[in-house]
């Protein structure tokens, strides 16, 4: 496989181990352009891919004729669903999304064929060519009467319902504040647009270089629509331009696949941007209703909540994030009594699924929302209300699980809302709401401060039975680390090498491909989770070396392994009597493979109830806003968060994940909506789905990363990569809030929202 | 394809490709072509023909090349010049954009959200069209005609803009969802003409063409003091709704027709304070 370029070496350069801020090996290359994207893949004898999609939310297929596009110059293949050899439906949690519609399509983007040529442009000749007859239907584009209308689906159009109960239902509280939210749907809007390239294989099957977040579940789902034995579909990571739950359902893997096996050729495809916003799952729209009781002394009493998203046309993950919306809707709260329904149906909205804080991100809106009201109602500083009700270790969430690990809440809060500003007044007109616009009149712009707390769980949660797998080689004083995670930019390149130089004393360590042919699963990069599963078998793996390496040494000095350390990249007897070198006591390779599991969690009960999670990270946000209130733009002046982070392990990176979460989240608070009119995108481009600017973008003030090593955990450190976008979103919608005197109950907030409020 | 050097390397290319695209920054073409909208046979390249290029002084007339790019607004004596066409210029996309993006081709255009052409229809711009045939000349109110077309015959291509050199104040104020790099949602042009003793204010993204606000213009010319440079407070309202109820918006994923007029109504008044803050409450 000489001829298919996928990423860069991997090296880091410097030795930096755990704590040390390492710089990235693919920073500069990434910066400069060098760097290979899935886009990038090249392979000489490749053929073109492309993919029909509806151009209808609902409608019945009568009859396909692709005659007239087998007929065009060029052309090796036009598939449809009639040439999917193996099961016809994949999805992540259950098999209900056809891999090419065949009788009904239920969205708008739906893919209905295939085809492969030997150039681009007869590859749009051809789509344009096929002859698809469609019976058109009536969408079904309101997810609240979902459950009421015919079923769009065999699986009906119930997805998933959960009923949390939790303590005393019939408790009322003295002071009772209610709010409806509403949260519009986000795009994860990364750089680069699906892409990947598949190679037929001489043994019949198949070789798929794609950006994905876990190789091995789509292995699993794309082998079965082959109708192939897993170990003949092998994936190689490619390079990944962001995923942030984008890439955890299949795009055009099996398509891909199933080309390149029919033509025997190696075929290629690369989704546009418009194609991309139809060809990946989004963050669900939410419609929230809540209701908080608290005592005169502002201790919550109950939490009431009636939680519906919009799951699009096909399940994907929509179970789990309907699951972490209701476990995490009351937010990081003690809440002696609870009753939340959270439920997620399905529509002939483009399908919803994983985006970065999953179910949290849209509960934390509405609870937050509600921490505000409830301080107005009750006239109480805001920040009092939520210290006097924060979760500690030891604390009952409302699914009735005790906190065991850590939880900083207090601290978080504290030291996120008495960190000093270093926002001044605006002067550059560039810097008022409008920006570039000229628009803002200063006399008309009013400043406004809030801050919101939120939390998620870390992992897999409801008793998944989740591993990674990690292999460390050593030899010549050389350590190298094989692991299938994939790296999707959360950093987990570095923190391989900088865990292995903690752990054995080298310096040296090469990080080899992820593949599938090579490794067992490292499980998804998603859910916060690889820092500490493959982290965890990373650091668990190399333990190993180094025990077995001071025995081989031991047995060869015939001293006690116990009076062995390594330091340095020096084995030496505690005693004082030799050392040796780690180049020559590996010249004989010592190699150790490690599954690595988290402790095990439990499924929900009937009533919500169970240890569900394994453990929770915690972050706040203040906002500092403008708003010119009869325009209705606002700008972002300044963020301010403290975040949970167990351990840092590297700080730059740390860094990186905090900023760039935010800036996700503040896109959400005030641009970033994916529009749907009857079932179709409006804005399916970068000119029209927007997202922050560096003229947006305020800078992030990291008041705090609370350091309490979470126990399990590697080294003790809690994943970072979602809580900066669960709070952020909802400490800049309060802000404004705080500027306009407005209710502002749609995320992200319009500037009609602001500017014709009341009219 | 033609990738022509000179004026007339351009107008031959034409006359023999009367229906070839003409190619110069590519920021909206090229967006076209690569989406399959845009079909083409022939294309003539003009980005580097020099008679295009920059701009010129004239007596009390400023003559801008087709190939002024969004940049080149920006910079030098032009922002002193012309303040709302650099200051429009300053909105459009991102620094790459502006400087591959020409004037010409944001008349060519002719979209309603051009960021260029409220300045131009404010100023009373005329357009200078070039063929092998000869050059002639129309105002810009009738070179742009409709969303998207205008009076561009074939074998004709646009050599340059004349707008006046005007003694006075010039505004240019764009709503856009987001701070930089955004489309119009609605956007503003107001020049005053001292010596003429009038305001003429260009809207953009509220009517299918760049209009004029012709009633709110006749109105504030005779309420504004023209001594002092002083505008009442009533006449600044008066003027808002005026210019708000020349536009003729609609409804799109980028606003609603609702916003639009309350918009250009805020932006109106803002404009003519900023051009006459005398008699601010």
């Amino acid at each position: 496989m000489t001829d298919v370029r996928t990423e860069e070496p991997r090296t880091v350069q410097g030795a930096p181990r755990i704590g040390e801020s390492a710089p990235r090996p693919d920073g500069i290359p990434k910066v400069n352009g060098s760097f290979a994207f899935s886009s990038d893949l090249w392979h000489d004898r490749m053929l073109w891919g492309g993919t029909l999609r509806s151009p209808h939310p609902s409608a019945r297929i009568r009859s396909i004729d692709i005659g007239p596009a087998v007929a065009v110059t060029g052309i090796h293949a036009v598939l449809t669903s009639a040439d999917v050899p193996g099961s016809p439906t994949y999805g992540l949690e259950h098999a209900d999304q056809p891999v090419l519609a065949s009788d009904v399509v239920r969205y708008e983007g739906e893919p209905v064929a295939i085809v492969a040529a030997d150039h681009p442009d007869a590859v749009r000749l051809a789509l344009d060519a096929i002859v698809v007859d469609y019976e058109v239907t009536m969408p079904l584009v309101d997810p609240g009467v979902a459950e009421s209308s015919d079923p769009i689906h065999p699986d009906g159009n119930l997805i998933r319902r959960i009923h949390l109960r939790h303590g005393d239902q019939e408790v009322v509280g003295d002071v009772v504040v209610e709010g409806t939210y509403e949260v519009g749907m986000q795009d994860q809007a990364f750089l680069g647009p699906e892409s990947g390239l598949a190679v037929p294989a001489e043994d019949g099957g198949v070789e798929l270089f794609i950006a994905t977040q876990w190789l091995h579940a789509d292995r699993d789902q794309v082998a079965a629509c082959l109708g192939l034995e897993p170990g003949l579909v092998r994936l190689t990571l490619a390079g990944v331009g962001g995923a942030f739950g984008a890439r955890e359902d299949l795009s055009l893997h099996a398509h891909l696949c199933l080309l390149a096996l029919h033509t025997r050729r190696p075929v290629k495809m690369v989704y546009s941007r418009e194609e991309s916003f139809h060809g990946h799952v989004h963050r669900h729209p939410a419609r929230m209703w809540y209701r908080h009781h608290a005592d005169r002394a502002g201790n919550l009493v109950r939490v009431e909540a009636r939680l519906l998203l919009d799951g699009g046309a096909y399940a994907s993950s929509s179970g789990a994030v309907i699951a972490n919306a209701t476990c995490f809707a009351a937010g990081p709260y003690r809440v002696p009594s609870a009753d939340i329904e959270g439920v997620v149906v399905r529509t002939n909205n483009p399908p919803c699924g994983a985006m970065r804080g999953f179910g949290a991100v849209q509960v934390c809106i509405g609870h937050e929302a509600q921490m505000d009201r409830l301080a107005a109602a009750l006239g109480m500083d805001p920040v009092e209300l939520r210290l006097r009700n924060v979760l500690a270790p030891g604390d009952r969430l409302s699914t009735g699980q005790v906190i065991t690990g850590t939880a900083p809440v207090a601290e978080v809060l504290r030291s996120c809302a008495d960190h000093p500003s270093a926002a001044s007044l605006p002067g550059d007109p560039m810097s008022l709401p409008g920006g570039a616009g000229r628009t803002a009149d200063p006399a008309h712009v009013r400043r406004g401060e809030a801050i919101a707390l939120g939390f998620k769980n870390l992992m897999f949660s409801e008793g998944f039975d989740d591993s990674s797998s990690a292999i460390c080689r050593l030899e010549g004083g050389v350590a190298t680390v094989t692991c299938a995670c994939a790296e999707v930019g959360q950093g987990f390149v570095t923190l391989a090498q900088q865990i292995t130089r903690e752990v054995l004393g080298v310096d040296e360590v090469v990080l080899a491909p992820a593949a599938t042919a090579t490794m067992g699963s490292a499980g998804s990069t998603s859910a916060s989770r690889q820092s500490w599963m493959s982290g965890g078998a990373v650091q668990a793996a190399c333990e190993e070396v180094r025990v077995r390496l001071l025995a081989r040494v031991a047995d060869d000095r015939g001293v006690d392994p116990d009076e062995l350390v390594l330091v340095e990249g020096r084995v030496v007897s505690l005693s004082g009597d030799f050392e040796a070198d780690l180049a020559s006591v590996t010249a004989e390779a010592i190699e150790a493979e490690v599954e690595f599991r988290h402790a095990p969690t439990s499924p929900l009960d009937e009533n919500g109830q169970g240890d569900a999670h394994v453990s929770f990270a915690f972050s706040a946000h203040r906002a500092i806003v403008d708003v010119d209130r009869d325009l209705g733009l606002v700008k972002v002046v300044e963020l301010t968060t403290s975040q949970d982070v167990g351990r840092l392990l590297n700080p730059l990176q740390a860094i990186g994940q905090i900023e760039g979460g935010a800036a996700q989240g503040v896109g959400l608070a005030v641009m970033e909506e994916v529009l749907v009119l009857d079932g179709r995108i409006r804005n399916a481009s970068f000119t029209d789905y927007l997202v922050p600017t560096a003229l947006d973008m305020p800078p992030v003030e990291i008041a705090a990363l609370i350091e309490q090593p979470e126990p399990g955990a590697p080294f003790g450190a809690k994943g970072i990569g979602e809580p900066p976008c669960i709070s952020s979103t909802a400490a800049v919608v309060a802000a404004i809030r705080a500027a306009t005197d407005l209710d502002l109950t749609h995320v992200p907030v319009r500037p009609t929202d602001i500017a014709l409020a009341g009219a | 394809m033609t990738i022509a050097r000179t004026l007339d390397d351009a107008c031959v290319a034409l006359a023999e490709h009367p229906d070839a695209l003409l190619l110069a920054g590519g920021t909206d073409l090229m967006v076209g072509v690569n989406r399959g909208q845009v079909g083409f046979d022939h294309v003539v390249v003009i980005d580097r023909v020099d008679e295009l290029r920059g701009w010129r002084r004239e007596g009390d007339e400023l003559v801008l090349g087709a190939g002024l790019t969004y940049a080149e607004m920006g910079r030098g004596e032009l922002p002193v010049l012309l303040p709302a066409l650099a200051q429009a210029a300053r909105t459009v996309g991102s620094p790459q954009i502006r400087n591959a993006g020409t004037l010409g081709g944001n008349l060519a255009t002719s979209s309603p959200a051009g960021d260029t052409l409220p300045v131009l229809v404010a100023l009373d711009a005329t357009v200078v069209l070039r063929s092998s045939h000869g050059t002639r000349k129309l105002a810009l109110d009738r070179f742009v005609t409709g969303v998207k077309q205008n009076a561009l015959e074939p074998e004709e291509l646009i050599e340059a803009v004349r707008v006046p050199v005007l003694d006075g104040p010039q505004e240019f104020l764009k709503v856009g969802t987001r701070n930089a790099m955004v489309i119009s949602v609605a956007s503003l042009a107001l020049v005053v003409d001292r010596a003429g003793r009038s305001v003429r204010v260009g809207l953009g993204s509220v009517a299918p063409v760049p209009v004029r606000a012709v009633e709110a213009e006749a109105f504030v010319d005779g309420a504004i003091d023209w001594d002092t440079g002083s505008a009442p407070e009533a006449a600044v309202d008066r003027f808002a709704g005026l210019v708000a109820e020349a536009a003729r918006p609609i409804d799109d994923q980028r606003g609603t027709a609702t916003y639009r007029s309350h918009a250009i109504g805020v932006l109106a008044r803002r404009a003519l304070r900023r051009a006459f803050p005398g008699g601010a409450p």
